[in-house]
């Protein structure tokens, strides 16, 4: 085993534009969960309709990207509205059913024959992208230091995203400091008491829902634009799950929690992943076990254990505090 | 009071029925040689036997929500195992090779197994240390992901169906059909969702539940033992779980994904009924798979899990508590 | 228990004069009334919880409105305070009619509520319990949120405010710790406070004393009576006739949902009525009607 390779892989990725994106998500997502207390379970509906947006209005309808990024967030305020108005005035669980419903009903309307005209249906769409890297101010080549080495194209995604999460954490940690992140907190504490000091909360946690949902239509635009494609399927449930994962992981409630979440999350899974097929491939591990075509599917089933694991261990992450975390459990 | 209940049901079919007037493009795949009335009458059938088998599924995500006010998003997963323990037993090369019948009685004691050792292992040191809601609910979203993928790495991608009953000749009763498996399934369905409703009206256990479900703490002060009525409802819950998974297995095929799809006709039919009514739950399951079937006859089949959360959006805006849930139970 | 008769005497000095020629009979018009329900009723599933025909609430005075347990008190507070919904009536405060109005906008026309089990936000500290609080705040819409200087000076403002009345209450020392490691006793002067930092005309008080130790209940009545100088208008619940009287210039007496009686302490204590509704009802009818929806 070479784990010089396994190790640079999973540096490559906790650093790479995947985290980025992910970390980004789940900024969006710490602002309703950590923050306001939503139990969003469809943040991926989120990043389809972000993905979608820009690569429709491009790859379909022939419009710049900018027009793109606009009918991406546009997509993703009216999808925050659509689940926001019939769920915020009920109890968190209405919610948490209604977007895990919605995220995976999207993604079966988005991969639906009806829907193919536009949305490619299973195939998903291509060459949307090009607009962007041709921004790119970047020379050909790859660049690298150490073990980690990008392409030109990389590079520019990873300066592009992890630029934005820098952006987005500025502007979140300025809201969540300021008085109106003051009301936002206090609705997950105690929405009763939030609304007898005359505090509008279910107009509070519209404006959180529509703008972590923004967020995560930008972390989806940012996904579409690194695999310069959209394909429903990549799309899954599961993705809100990771968000989660990570985002405990690091801290919810925290700005950065996401953030070091993501890298972290990242460098753990493809750590493994690596190791795995290495161990797979020179026979430490028999392929009557595991094969390597089911590493993806163990993968997964780690996340979940971990989520668990995390919850019931260290429900703060790394960042938070636990005496915090059990004032809130009464 | 009583006039949306029953108007609602109503509505949620009205919903798909008008939608579809300008009848979108489809219409070319229906086979021509039936008339409409034949079509609806099918899809009907169609839907009352889906609408059934979700029922199964949803009554015990339902008690479980009355009783521990958890929504255990990991319900779709004891689905997938139900079914994919008894392909295991019934058609793997690896498996015994049992018939059927045995193998779905088998199912579905593991899956009460499954549901008890849950509840044993993790939800009730949990509650014991007394973490929150919220974070319980991200626990099953985490033992959703977990055990999808321990099925996935087991029974794997391939599509499967039991060894028997597998292609049948179907009954023409007038102008619909309906084959002899689909029929057995759908009377066993019924049969046992009354056995259910007699489970919990006429027995200690079943009136214990209930009796939870209402007032826990007074329940608890009345002498109830509250956490054997809970592991009891999760026991029930994994069991019917199972059958409603070898059920859907047996009318429609096995794959690892089954359950989360099912899991969210579940929980429309949940809402639709009303959250933590388990006749609720049988009701707006029943409604949910006719809305189903009946869509595609104007809508793409790929489209049919689909109108599912159109229905749980209509149901939360104009009536958020479900057919037969009480007011106070939402905000 | 001569602090408690401290407050008694006050109490006849300022606002009892002016409800002096008020008959004491329930529903009677007082002389400046800032609360006014007409014809208020609420039922859960068949059981008629409030079914309060009329009352009147007097301006700059504390009421209190007692009865025993499920008499429809709390119950009559929500619909008040716009945390239920009556299935009749009508209720003005200060001239505006108030049916049907959401909680939080109640809140703001003047009208703050307290809890009966205390409602801080245990991850926010005792000083932003209070900021939280603060009306009319630039800085808790969106986009404002972003520019510090746009709501800098008004959280100032606040922040000296917030700081006063810890002091007064004393939490002061206790300002930057998290709400959620208050003691119970704590928690209940950290609501009162809270709710006087949202500058209200009338504060509704669910049971200030329930739980509370006696050394603590006589620093509440104290907080009461002291605001009630200042011109503030309160109601609270209560139980306990004892408390009852010491500072209240009025009391409203509810069982079964209805307003039995109303007057000056010192009438209801001899009131056949609310006798009856102590002892009489209840010992004949154990079965009363749960006052927590």
């Amino acid at each position: 085993m070479d784990f010089s390779v396994i190790f640079s892989d999973a540096l490559r990725s906790g650093i790479g534009p995947i985290a980025a994106v992910y970390a980004l998500a789940a900024m969006g997502l710490n602002l309703h969960f950590g923050y306001t207390g939503l139990l969003n379970f469809g943040q991926v509906g989120f990043m389809l309709v972000g993905g979608y947006g820009l690569a429709v209005t491009v790859a379909t309808y022939d419009g710049s990207m900018w027009l793109g990024v606009l009918a991406g967030l546009a997509c993703a305020v009216v999808l925050a509205l659509l689940l926001g108005v019939p769920t915020l005035r009920l109890r968190a669980d209405y919610l948490a059913i209604t977007t895990i419903a919605a995220g995976e009903t999207l993604r079966l309307f988005y991969r639906s024959s009806w829907a193919e005209d536009v949305t490619g249906g299973v195939f998903g769409l291509q060459r949307f992208a090009s607009d962007f890297y041709d921004l790119s101010p970047i020379p050909p080549g790859t660049y690298g230091v150490w073990l980690v080495e990008f392409n030109a194209r990389d590079l520019w995604v990873l300066i592009v995203g992890w630029g934005l999460v820098a952006v987005v954490g500025v502007l979140l940690a300025l809201l969540v400091h300021s008085p109106w992140g003051r009301v936002v907190r206090s609705i997950r504490d105690d929405e009763t008491a939030a609304r007898s000091l005359g505090k509008n909360v279910y107009w509070y946690k519209m404006q959180s829902l529509v703008l972590g949902g923004v967020i995560g239509a930008v972390a989806g635009m940012l996904q579409a634009i690194q695999v310069q494609s959209v394909n429903p399927d990549s799309f899954d449930p599961a993705v809100t799950f990771f968000l989660y994962t990570l985002l405990v992981l690091g801290g919810a409630g925290r700005i950065l929690g996401p953030v070091i979440g993501s890298i972290l999350f990242w460098f753990v899974l493809t750590f493994l992943d690596s190791a795995l097929r290495q161990a797979i491939d020179a026979g430490y591990i028999s392929s009557d076990l595991i094969s390597t075509s089911e590493i993806g599917a163990v993968r997964f089933a780690l996340v979940g254990l971990a989520l668990i694991l995390l919850i019931v261990f260290r429900p703060q992450g790394i960042l938070g505090s636990r005496k915090e975390m059990l004032l809130s459990e009464r | 009071m009583c006039r949306p209940r029953i108007l609602l049901p109503a509505l949620a079919l009205a919903l798909v029925v008008l939608c579809a007037s300008p009848a979108w493009g489809q219409g070319e795949e229906v086979p021509r040689g039936r008339g409409f009335g034949a079509r609806l009458l099918q899809a009907l059938i169609d839907g009352v036997q889906f609408g059934v088998i979700i029922a199964i599924t949803a009554v015990g995500l339902s008690l479980i929500f009355g009783t521990i006010h958890l929504i255990n998003f990991a319900h779709g997963e004891f689905v997938t195992i139900g079914a994919t323990f008894a392909f295991f037993l019934n058609v793997s090369p690896t498996g015994p090779g049992w018939h059927l019948v045995p193998a779905a009685i088998a199912a579905v004691l593991f899956g009460a197994l499954l549901g008890g050792a849950v509840d044993r292992v993790i939800w009730r040191p949990l509650r014991r240390r007394g973490t929150g809601l919220i974070n319980l609910f991200i626990v099953t979203i985490g033992l959703s992901l977990l055990l999808r993928h321990i099925v996935l790495v087991l029974y794997g991608t391939r599509p499967g169906s039991f060894a028997q009953y597998d292609i049948q000749e179907t009954i023409d009763l007038g102008p619909v059909a309906i084959t002899p498996r689909d029929l057995t399934v759908t009377l066993l369905s019924v049969l046992v969702l009354l056995g259910v409703a007699a489970l919990l009206q006429r027995t200690r256990i079943g009136t214990a539940v209930r009796a939870v479900s209402v007032n826990r703490d007074l329940a608890e002060a009345s002498g109830i033992d509250v956490q054997r009525v809970v592991l009891a409802v999760w026991m029930l819950g994994g069991a019917l779980a199972a059958l409603g998974g070898v059920f859907f297995g047996l009318v429609e095929i096995i794959t690892w994904d089954m359950g989360f799809k099912l899991l969210l006709l579940m929980f429309a039919g949940i809402i639709l009924g009303g959250l933590g009514s388990a006749y609720g739950a049988m009701v707006g399951s029943l409604v949910i798979g006719i809305v189903a079937q009946v869509s595609t006859l104007w809508f793409p089949v790929d489209l049919q899990y689909a109108w599912a959360l159109l229905v749980l959006i209509a149901v939360l805006l104009v009536r958020p508590q479900g057919i037969l849930g009480r007011r106070e139970r939402v905000g | 228990m001569s602090d408690d008769q401290a407050p008694t005497v006050r109490a006849s000095a300022a606002a009892g004069r002016r409800l002096a020629g008020t008959a004491p009979e329930p529903g009677v018009p007082k002389p400046d009334a800032l609360l006014v329900l007409d014809g208020v009723t609420r039922s859960f599933g068949g059981l008629v919880a409030v079914r309060v025909d009329h009352l009147e609430v007097q301006r700059g005075a504390i009421t209190a409105l007692i009865g025993p347990n499920g008499a429809g008190k709390t119950t009559l507070f929500n619909i008040v305070s716009g945390f239920d919904r009556a299935d009749g009536g009508r209720w003005w405060f200060d001239g505006r009619l108030l049916t049907g109005r959401p909680a939080h906008r109640v809140a703001r026309d003047g009208l703050v509520r307290t809890f009966q089990l205390t409602r801080v936000l245990p991850r926010l500290t005792v000083r932003e319990n209070m900021l939280l609080a603060a009306s009319g705040q630039r800085g808790e819409q969106l986009l404002p949120a972003l520019l510090r200087p746009l709501w800098h000076g008004q959280e100032r403002e606040a922040g000296h405010r917030a700081d006063e009345l810890l002091e007064r209450f004393r939490l002061g020392r206790l300002r930057d710790d998290h709400a959620g490691t208050l003691s119970g006793g704590q928690r209940k002067l950290l609501e009162l406070a809270r709710a006087l930092m949202a500058r209200p005309v009338m504060v509704l008080l669910d049971e200030p004393m329930a739980g509370v130790n006696p050394a603590l209940t006589q620093s509440l009545l104290g907080h009461i009576t002291e605001l009630r100088d200042e011109g503030m208008t309160v109601c609270f619940v209560e139980h306990d006739m004892d408390v009852v009287m010491g500072i209240s210039d009025w009391v409203a007496v509810m069982a079964d949902g209805r307003l039995v009686a109303e007057g000056p302490p010192h009438t209801i204590a001899r009131n056949r009525a609310v006798v009856d509704a102590y002892l009489g009802k209840r010992h004949d009818e154990p079965g009363t009607i749960q006052e927590e929806p």
